[in-house]
């Protein structure tokens, strides 16, 4: 199939992995963070790391966009699903994700008229067409979804769908990054930054993680050899001493974003004080929020949202596992009051979480695997 | 290396997963009709615990009973498809092909069918007629005859036009077993087709993704590949299962469960249609998650592979079966992927839904 099958080549695919391995250099160990869930689920579907020497590890970041939500917040969004007369829209991977006591699959269950969609656009289809009820979309994602819902809040304002507001909870990807950076007990050797979010914020944002913090970072696509060739290039910068922000996904990635889409985000939306992130806690200026211009759009302002805070337990260690500091059998709570049944932090939430992952899969090594499938 | 804590949290998960299904949400969610995780501790933990008995307990697709001197084949299904009429058929040909598949899957000629139908008022008879003539067809075409029925109307509002639930029976006439729980090491994995076609179809079908495609749904019934398969591999048949709701991922777990083996799975030996690849592709949905309702998982003896093959090759709409993976022993109850870039991955059961309603 064109454009897929071309980045998936298996032969290309070892000659990749040979230069990385001729890049390490012997008895050193090199830990790489994927920032973009994006990634993380690229490098488990094609099975990446067999690719890759004992020495390089890729540690799994803080960047998919649902399992960084608050319970508080889907808690929130709850209460706005149950008022009456209200439709409450979100994409498919929300309905999984618990809040506090339930989740928006659990509300449903209960009569909560809550239903999927696939775009923005979508929700405000529903809002036109259902103009005695209120509907809210349910906005999550980086700065990669972020413009589609501006756009969406300028056409409702333009079309004057009072009855059509959006429960905002866009998160912007530095300050994340930002947070882990300045762990102090931080082992990462570079960082695959997040291709899509790129699209529209460009290469420029990230300087300051190679000039302040002497971390390099390739910017990925997400075909398996855009990640391998994003490790190939940050290996090569450290053997030749270079830290500098490279964009492997030149193809999509223009170095200055996207100005339209950018204009469309200033315009809708502003900075929050602060945000609350699943497992990394209150970190300040890391959300969007709707600008006062666009009140009539923004069900925090229309509905009064409780501002439920539902506190991740103290216990919950998953900034450490973030930062690669702990394994995720290290938790206090892992597999005990932290289960894929009863996750508490974003690393349990997604089946690719790394806790998740380790959960199902971590009886079984690398070594077992392999063994098995060799033919 | 594991170090002696890492161990004991690696017991404890242990114990954790071995203890009894337990339903853990108070109302019933989409997730209990996915086929996945949550539909199997459900019928585990209130279906099982219920109505528990040696016949039920192995949950395979359908019964074999004792009756007489025979061993008769019965199952049953719901049928709730939305939209009732997609490319390839309809929810008609649906409710006849599976409940023949799930008979056909132990081996059993299947004979006799139910029909019940719920019926929404405002429905039009038209529809209800049209839906009828499919499944007298389909029955005509799998060699079973409809002999018994029900029909309820209930409220509009309180149902979606038509639902339908066919029971079936059939004899078993050889005298073997077939079972998730019989695949050993050395065993070949075949699949009878390309998958993923029913699944994407009726997705299509609904409209909300604006995407086209001269895709169809396979739904077919399966007794004929079944009977020319046993005639070739006889016993050395291990396994058949159709890879309905959870795919072919989800089967491939069951029997690597049951069976308490390993499968290898060859992602590029999978046989799937470009246009399933693409949408699936576009959804970030696993082809091996998505339902068939016209394909089966057959698990033989390794020696008798190429003859498996053979014999479902020359099935009408066979030629494009494969030969897919393998069972090893290690590591138990685990299904592996050799992916098409090299590398290998951990397929594990459906968690959640990405599309429901599908059949």
């Amino acid at each position: 199939m064109r454009y897929v099958d071309e980045y998936r080549d298996a032969d290309k695919a070892r000659a990749l992995a040979a230069r990385i391995a001729g890049l390490c250099a012997p008895g050193r160990s090199y830990a790489f963070m994927e920032v973009c869930g994006g990634h993380t689920h690229t490098i488990y579907k094609h099975g990446i790391e067999d690719h890759l020497p004992e020495n390089v590890t890729l540690v799994h970041g803080p960047g998919c966009p649902v399992c960084v939500i608050p319970m508080g917040r889907v808690d929130d969004a709850l209460h706005l699903a149950r008022q009456p007369d209200t439709i409450m829209t979100s994409f498919g991977d929300m309905m999984r994700v618990p809040g506090g006591r339930q989740s928006f699959l659990d509300a449903k269950a209960e009569g909560a008229d809550i239903r999927m969609v696939y775009s923005p656009l979508d929700a405000l289809r529903i809002a036109r067409q259902n103009r005695d009820k209120r509907v809210v979309f349910m906005a999550i994602g980086f700065e990669t979804t972020a413009p589609s819902t501006a756009v969406t809040v300028q056409r409702a304002a333009a079309e004057k769908l009072d009855n059509f507001s959006v429960f905002c909870n866009h998160v912007t990807i530095i300050p994340a990054v930002k947070a882990i950076l300045d762990s102090p007990d931080l082992r990462l050797d570079g960082f695959l930054g997040p291709g899509h979010v790129s699209t529209v914020i460009g290469c420029r944002p990230y300087r300051f993680i190679a000039a302040e913090y002497g971390k390099p970072l390739v910017v990925a696509g997400f075909e398996p050899l855009d990640i391998l060739q994003s490790i190939h290039l940050l290996l090569r910068q450290l053997a030749e001493g270079r830290c500098t922000v490279e964009n492997q996904y030149a193809r999509v990635v223009p170095w200055d974003g996207n100005p339209k889409a950018l204009r469309a985000l200033a315009d809708v939306m502003e900075l929050r004080p602060s945000f609350e992130w699943r497992g990394l806690g209150t970190i300040p200026y890391s959300a969007l929020r709707i600008r006062e211009a666009y009140a009539a759009h923004d069900a925090e302002r229309v509905f009064g949202v409780p501002g439920v805070r539902v506190a991740d337990p103290t216990s919950c260690q998953c900034g450490e596992v973030l930062k690669g500091v702990l394994k995720p059998w290290q938790c206090k709570v892992f597999g005990t009051a932290c289960t894929p049944e009863t996750p508490i932090g974003t690393c349990m939430v997604s089946s690719e979480g790394a806790c998740a992952a380790y959960y199902n899969f971590g009886r079984f090594t690398r070594t077992a695997v392999r063994e098995a499938t060799r033919t | 290396m594991t170090t002696e804590r890492e161990e004991q949290v690696l017991r404890r998960i242990d114990r954790a997963r071995r203890r009894k299904a337990r339903v853990r949400d108070e109302r019933i969610t989409l997730a209990h009709g996915a086929g996945g995780k949550a539909t199997h501790t459900l019928i585990e933990a209130v279906f099982l615990e219920a109505f528990d008995n040696p016949l039920l307990a192995p949950l395979e697709d359908q019964a074999v009973c004792p009756a007489g001197g025979a061993r008769l084949a019965f199952t049953t299904d719901s049928y709730v498809v939305s939209p009732l009429f997609f490319p390839g058929g309809d929810i008609g040909d649906l409710a006849v092909n599976g409940t023949v598949n799930d008979l056909a899957m132990c081996g059993a000629r299947p004979l006799y069918l139910s029909a019940g139908f719920i019926l929404e008022e405002g429905f039009p008879v038209a529809d209800l007629t049209r839906v009828a003539g499919s499944m007298a067809r389909a029955a005509g075409a799998a060699g079973v005859r409809i002999v018994t029925g029900d029909t309820k109307v209930v409220e509009r509002g309180k149902a979606d036009g038509v639902y339908v639930n066919t029971a079936g029976v059939g004899v078993v006439e050889h005298g073997f077993t077939l079972g998730a729980g019989r695949a050993e090491p050395g065993d070949a994995v075949l699949v009878s087709g390309p998958v993923g076609d029913h699944g994407t179809t009726v997705m299509l079908a609904r409209g909300e993704l604006g995407i086209e495609s001269d895709l169809a749904s396979d739904t077919a019934p399966l007794a004929e590949p079944v009977a020319a398969l046993l005639a070739a591999c006889g016993e050395g048949v291990r396994c058949l299962r159709d890879a309905t709701r959870g795919g072919v991922a989800t089967v491939l777990n069951e029997i690597a469960r049951a069976s308490d083996v390993a499968v290898v799975l060859d992602e590029s030996a999978v046989p799937v249609r470009d246009e399933v690849r693409g949408a699936a592709e576009l959804l970030g949905i696993d082809p091996l998650y998505i339902a068939c309702e016209g394909r089966m998982v057959v698990v033989v003896d390794g020696a008798r592979a190429e003859s498996a093959l053979a014999a479902l090759r020359s099935q009408p709409s066979g030629e494009r079966a494969a030969v897919v993976g393998r069972v090893v022993a290690e590591p138990a109850s685990l299904v592996l992927v050799k992916t098409e870039f090299g590398g290998t991955r951990i397929l594990d059961v459906l968690i959640g839904d990405p599309l429901p309603r599908i059949c």
